[in-house]
């Protein structure tokens, strides 16, 4: 286990150190102490290696990660995993606005809440939320799962392309061309595998799942209110 | 960006460190507002029929003590003054409308950047810690403190530009965001006969909350009428006499973090500024939720959220 304590290592320091990784590197177990909330810990990874934050991180943590497995022992503020590529990201607390915004793939786990607009232009990454998101989430979602397994705030998938949505709890409301689908049984066992890699104990049939009524992809007169 | 701090101490033992607790916060906002920075500190109140000025000459050319004669002079009030930094403080007798008149009359100016009777303002160009060694903040005792560091968008870097605004009577507010209706609402205030003194926009945001007070509102519902009546990003806190309160904007455009302890209760637009207070690791974090108001006061002794 390699620890970097944040508070006597600039964050700098850190984040080269870990950019500076070999793809077959043997340092593959991290522990970064005292992160102090600031921004960007561990941001554009591309090793496999198990990295853990043990407090609250600021922005941005673990964004654009690609590989790696990052657990956030603590909170985060804006933007976890933004943009993640591949791999893993936990965090243990809740995080702020915009978790795994425009993500294109790997599993974003927030044990906590989510604020607003989690998964906004998610293009391709799966995030499964403990507790609740707040508004605006999912919006413009083209690709990829957003599981939410509390409550949703309003305007949940607004003008939402192709990703696709389970929430457990309360939908404040639906935003534009977002609507309420059936759940099938190729659904059903999508959402099993997925609680299952986040390992989040929650029966797949208490979900209801949302989509895209898909009337805003192209200019559509009859749909102009809708616009 | 900008940021914005708040703390109220509830342990009478931390009390005697609100400059230094309050200074390390404001200097963790630094990377949000290099600009300038402020304070509104509630501390020393003056004895009872007493209230406090806090004053600022953009020409650095008025003795703090012969303004405070010829006010008492002038208006056979006692009054006394004293300086921090390039900030001069007048204990007056009675209330503040009076002298304010009388200085706004007499000596136009001099910015009067605060009044009330717990309540004094501090706020110049330069980086928070300049601003913090200038006014040697560090050394100040007190109840509760609310602070600014400014990244200036809508208006020019100048001290009177810079955060704390005073709304009305130990009651300030700052600002992290812009507004975009400023120019009418200021328009407007100014035809219901509230004075606005910069081109700032959070200055009409505090004057604005101030006429909705002086109509009687309280300040819950003046902070709802903001809702509707403001139009742009905010996250605001307001310090009161008492205590403090934070709103964010509808769609939480800006960013806020609340913090409590049994010591204390804290407000930050970054968690960074919070991370040197004492026993931050067990404090109880959340982020205030948009369009609610979250206020603190010595009577409710807890942070209240309201929808």
């Amino acid at each position: 286990m390699i620890t970097v304590d944040l508070a006597d290592t600039s964050l700098r320091e850190l984040n080269k150190r870990l950019h500076a990784l070999p793809p077959d590197t043997n340092e593959t177990a991290w522990e970064v102490l005292h992160p102090l909330g600031q921004h960007a810990i561990a941001a554009g990874l591309d090793v496999p290696i198990e990295l853990t934050v043990r407090g609250h991180a600021g922005y941005y943590c673990a964004g654009m990660n690609k590989q790696a497995t990052v657990t956030i022992d603590g909170h985060c503020g804006w933007g976890v995993a933004e943009n993640m590529m591949s791999g893993h990201v936990r965090v243990k607390g809740n995080a702020s606005q915009s978790a795994g915004a425009s993500g294109h793939g790997g599993l974003l786990v927030i044990d906590g809440d989510a604020a607003a607009r989690c998964g906004i232009s998610m293009k391709g990454i799966d995030i499964v939320v403990g507790g609740d998101v707040g508004h605006m989430s999912a919006f413009m979602g083209q690709l990829g799962t957003l599981v939410v397994c509390g409550d949703a705030g309003e305007s949940l998938g607004d003008s939402l392309y192709e990703a696709r949505i389970f929430v457990r709890g309360d939908v404040e409301s639906l935003g534009a061309d977002c609507i309420e689908k059936e759940m099938k049984p190729e659904h059903l066992e999508a959402l099993a595998g997925l609680l299952a890699a986040a390992d989040i104990d929650a029966d797949p049939g208490s979900f209801r799942r949302y989509g895209s009524a898909r009337k805003l992809y192209n200019f559509d007169v009859d749909h102009a209110d809708q616009y | 960006m900008c940021g914005i701090v708040g703390l109220f101490l509830k342990s009478a033992e931390l009390r005697e460190n609100l400059g230094d607790l309050i200074s390390d916060m404001l200097i963790g906002m630094t990377s949000r507002g290099p600009d300038s920075a402020g304070i509104a500190l509630y501390h020393n109140p003056a004895a009872a029929g007493f209230s406090k000025l806090t004053l600022f000459d953009p020409d650095n050319g008025t003795d703090w003590s012969e303004l405070a004669s010829a006010l008492s002079n002038a208006l056979s009030l006692s009054a006394t003054a004293s300086q921090r930094g390039n900030h001069g403080v007048l204990t007056v007798e009675g209330g503040t409308a009076v002298p304010r008149a009388w200085l706004k009359q007499n000596h136009p100016h001099i910015h009067i950047m605060g009044h009330g009777s717990v309540m004094e303002v501090y706020k110049d160009k330069g980086l928070p810690e300049q601003v913090v060694d200038q006014y040697d903040l560090r050394s100040v005792n007190g109840t509760h403190a609310i602070g600014h560091t400014r990244m200036a968008t809508e208006s020019a870097v100048t001290t009177e530009g810079a955060h704390p605004f005073t709304a009305a009577d130990d009651m300030c507010l700052v600002h992290n965001g812009s507004l975009s209706n400023y120019f009418r609402l200021r328009q407007w205030l100014r035809r219901q006969g509230q004075e606005v003194e910069t081109e700032n926009d959070s200055e009409v945001a505090a004057k604005y909350f101030a006429f909705r007070l002086s109509q009687g509102m309280p300040l819950d519902e003046a902070l709802r009428a903001g809702f509707r009546d403001l139009d742009g990003f905010y996250t605001f806190a307001m310090g009161t006499r008492d205590g403090f309160a934070v709103v964010r904007d509808g769609i939480g455009c800006k960013p806020a973090q609340l913090a409590e302890t049994d010591d204390w209760v804290a407000m930050a637009s970054e968690y960074r500024s919070l991370t040197g207070l004492p026993g931050i690791e067990k404090a109880r974090l959340w982020e205030p939720e948009p369009s609610q108001i979250y206020s603190w006061d010595l009577l409710t002794e807890t942070m209240q959220g309201a929808a």
